[in-house]
């Protein structure tokens, strides 16, 4: 199972690798969508989300800005079912993801997450290598072929422009790295399953401003392929990478439009209120 | 402020003493143990067994209850670890954080814990007497077994419960069933394991009141499950016994043969434990 890096290295320099940059990354379906209907979720008796009705344009970025405890998160989660592993919480309504309710009794939990690439608040490596932090989903989805488990974690290390900071040590543990890096990794990771749209729960936030400036140049990147969905505390952040922007409060969706739009022209007075910062 | 400087001097000094106390008293009895055991530890000691007459002071060693001992720690390790380890990744990993009968569990481990070596030998014989059974390895075995478990169990949970919440999810967000993702805890869990580990072979190897009645007690290395065994302990208390002092100094020798065995299981525990968590977070 283990190869040395000589190995490797010859491999990424090797024709077979040439090819594989220029035929891109894996085909994705040509429409995405996800289109939530009547969506209340309670946790405990709280009533966390109340009443989304909201479709995701496809291929761009949507960010949900709102301040702390307004359910953006909560509503991150309901879209890969992280909600089913603690009880405590109910949801109601519809959560269409390619045209199937992910919701309805029948659907599998694994093909739903893994449409879904999730980058976390922090970076969170596996305890293994960088190698085979990449190469965990692809394995566990099934993937055996050695060659074609390099040329995955080659790729995607590329795609997000840890390869060359990372290829003379790339069995070495990924807790080594930087945290800038190690979000990097995370994301190479969670793109390197295939997923269809990817998720953000303030992927930034415990990053410096360089690193932030890397992530946020690759999701910009990224939306040529996939649909994009972030959760976000920064208003700048949105404002600079957010193709749409979706405000929440109290649980409620306020206001939402095209990132331009909502930011020169908000039709509600609270979100006047809170793009002037007079709450947060 | 005066007051404040003297608060922070009399609690350094109190915390001191209490750290040399511990020392001197670990020192105090391996000091004891090898000064008296030492001129005692032949080679003999650890290759032969006794002979007739060997608790007299005539020649012979404790072969017998070095590798009885060994055969009974590394039984009830293996039953305890088969049953340890998924009891305490389904309290913590498939029931609710909040369940009820992850509380019993625990709550019941707690007691367990607490009960004493000799009740579990009690059990254990009056388990055997029921099944019809002498006392044999495996009657040593899984009494050993009973007794380490509980410890186990809840130091291997205390570790588990410490885990960030952020790897399962973030394995499960990649879409790793729960066992998927189990194999993976268990890897940043490994020094963890390998305490509970430790803690559960220092109890157990020690332990004389547990396998009296169970294991019972021969002067031959048993050839399968179902002959008694020697233990360690108890050979150092038949030898204790003896009101022969070339014997008793033999006791102390015994002695220092079980803590080199402590000793040696743990580095080597710790080392291999290092080796494999390299990559741990």
């Amino acid at each position: 199972m283990i190869i040395t890096n000589q190995r490797l290295e010859s491999f990424v320099n090797s024709p077979v690798m040439e090819m594989n940059e220029k035929i891109q990354l894996k085909k994705l379906a040509s429409k995405q969508s996800i289109r939530v209907e009547n969506l209340d979720v309670y946790i405990e008796e709280q009533h966390i989300l109340k009443d989304i009705n909201l479709t995701i344009p496809e291929k761009s970025i949507t960010c949900i800005i709102g301040p702390s405890g307004c359910g953006k998160s909560t509503f991150l989660k309901t879209l890969n079912r992280m909600h089913d592993e603690t009880p405590e919480v109910k949801i109601k309504g519809k959560v269409y993801v390619d045209d199937e309710n992910i919701y309805s009794p029948g659907v599998n939990v694994i093909d739903t997450r893994k449409k879904m690439g999730l980058l976390a608040q922090r970076p969170c490596p596996l305890p293994m290598s960088i190698f085979d932090n990449v190469a965990y989903g692809p394995r566990i989805h099934g993937l055996k072929k050695r060659k074609a488990i390099n040329q995955t974690v080659i790729q995607y290390l590329q795609y997000v422009g840890l390869w060359d900071e990372v290829r003379g040590r790339i069995r070495s543990s990924a807790t080594r790295l930087s945290i800038g890096q190690q979000q990097r990794l995370c994301l190479a990771r969670g793109l390197a399953i295939e997923p269809e749209y990817i998720l953000g729960d303030e992927a930034t936030s415990s990053l410096d401003p360089i690193s932030t400036k890397i992530i946020e140049e690759l999701f910009v990147k990224l939306k040529e392929k996939y649909t994009i969905i972030l959760v976000t505390h920064t208003l700048r952040q949105a404002r600079r990478i957010a193709d749409h922007i979706v405000f929440m409060y109290l649980g409620k969706i306020i206001e939402s439009g095209p990132t331009e739009e909502f930011f020169k022209n908000p039709k509600k007075q609270l979100t006047r209120e809170y793009l002037s910062g007079s709450f947060s | 402020m005066l007051i404040k400087q003297y608060e922070e001097k009399i609690f350094k000094v109190i915390m001191i003493c209490a750290a040399m106390i511990i020392l001197g008293l670990l020192l105090y009895i391996i000091g004891t143990v090898f000064y008296k055991g030492l001129p005692a530890l032949t080679l003999d000691m650890v290759t032969k067994l006794p002979g007739g007459g060997f608790y007299l002071g005539k020649e012979g060693g404790v072969l017998n209850a070095i590798v009885g001992s060994l055969y009974i720690i590394s039984g009830s390790l293996v039953i305890s670890l088969f049953i340890s380890v998924p009891l305490v990744m389904y309290i913590n990993f498939y029931l609710p954080p909040k369940s009820i009968f992850a509380s019993i569990i625990r709550f019941s481990l707690d007691i367990l814990f607490g009960v004493p070596s000799i009740v579990y030998g009690a059990f254990g014989f009056a388990l055997m007497v029921y099944l019809g059974m002498r006392a044999s390895l495996i009657g040593g075995i899984i009494t050993v077994a009973m007794l380490i478990m509980p410890l186990m169990m809840r130091s291997l949970d205390e570790v588990t419960r410490l885990l960030s919440r952020d790897l399962p999810y973030a394995l499960l967000s990649l879409g790793a069933t729960k066992y998927e993702m189990i194999k993976v805890i268990l890897r940043q869990l490994m020094p963890g394991l390998i305490t509970a580990v430790l803690l559960a072979v220092g109890r157990g190897i020690g332990d004389a009141a547990t396998v009296l009645f169970t294991a019972g007690y021969t002067d031959n290395i048993p050839a399968s499950l179902n002959q008694p065994a020697a233990t360690l302990p108890l050979s150092i208390f038949f030898q204790l016994g003896s009101p022969v002092e070339e014997v008793q100094n033999r006791a102390y020798a015994s002695a220092i043969i079980l803590t080199v065995i402590i000793l040696i299981l743990s580095f080597s525990a710790r080392y291999f434990s290092s080796k494999f968590s390299k990559n741990k977070i």
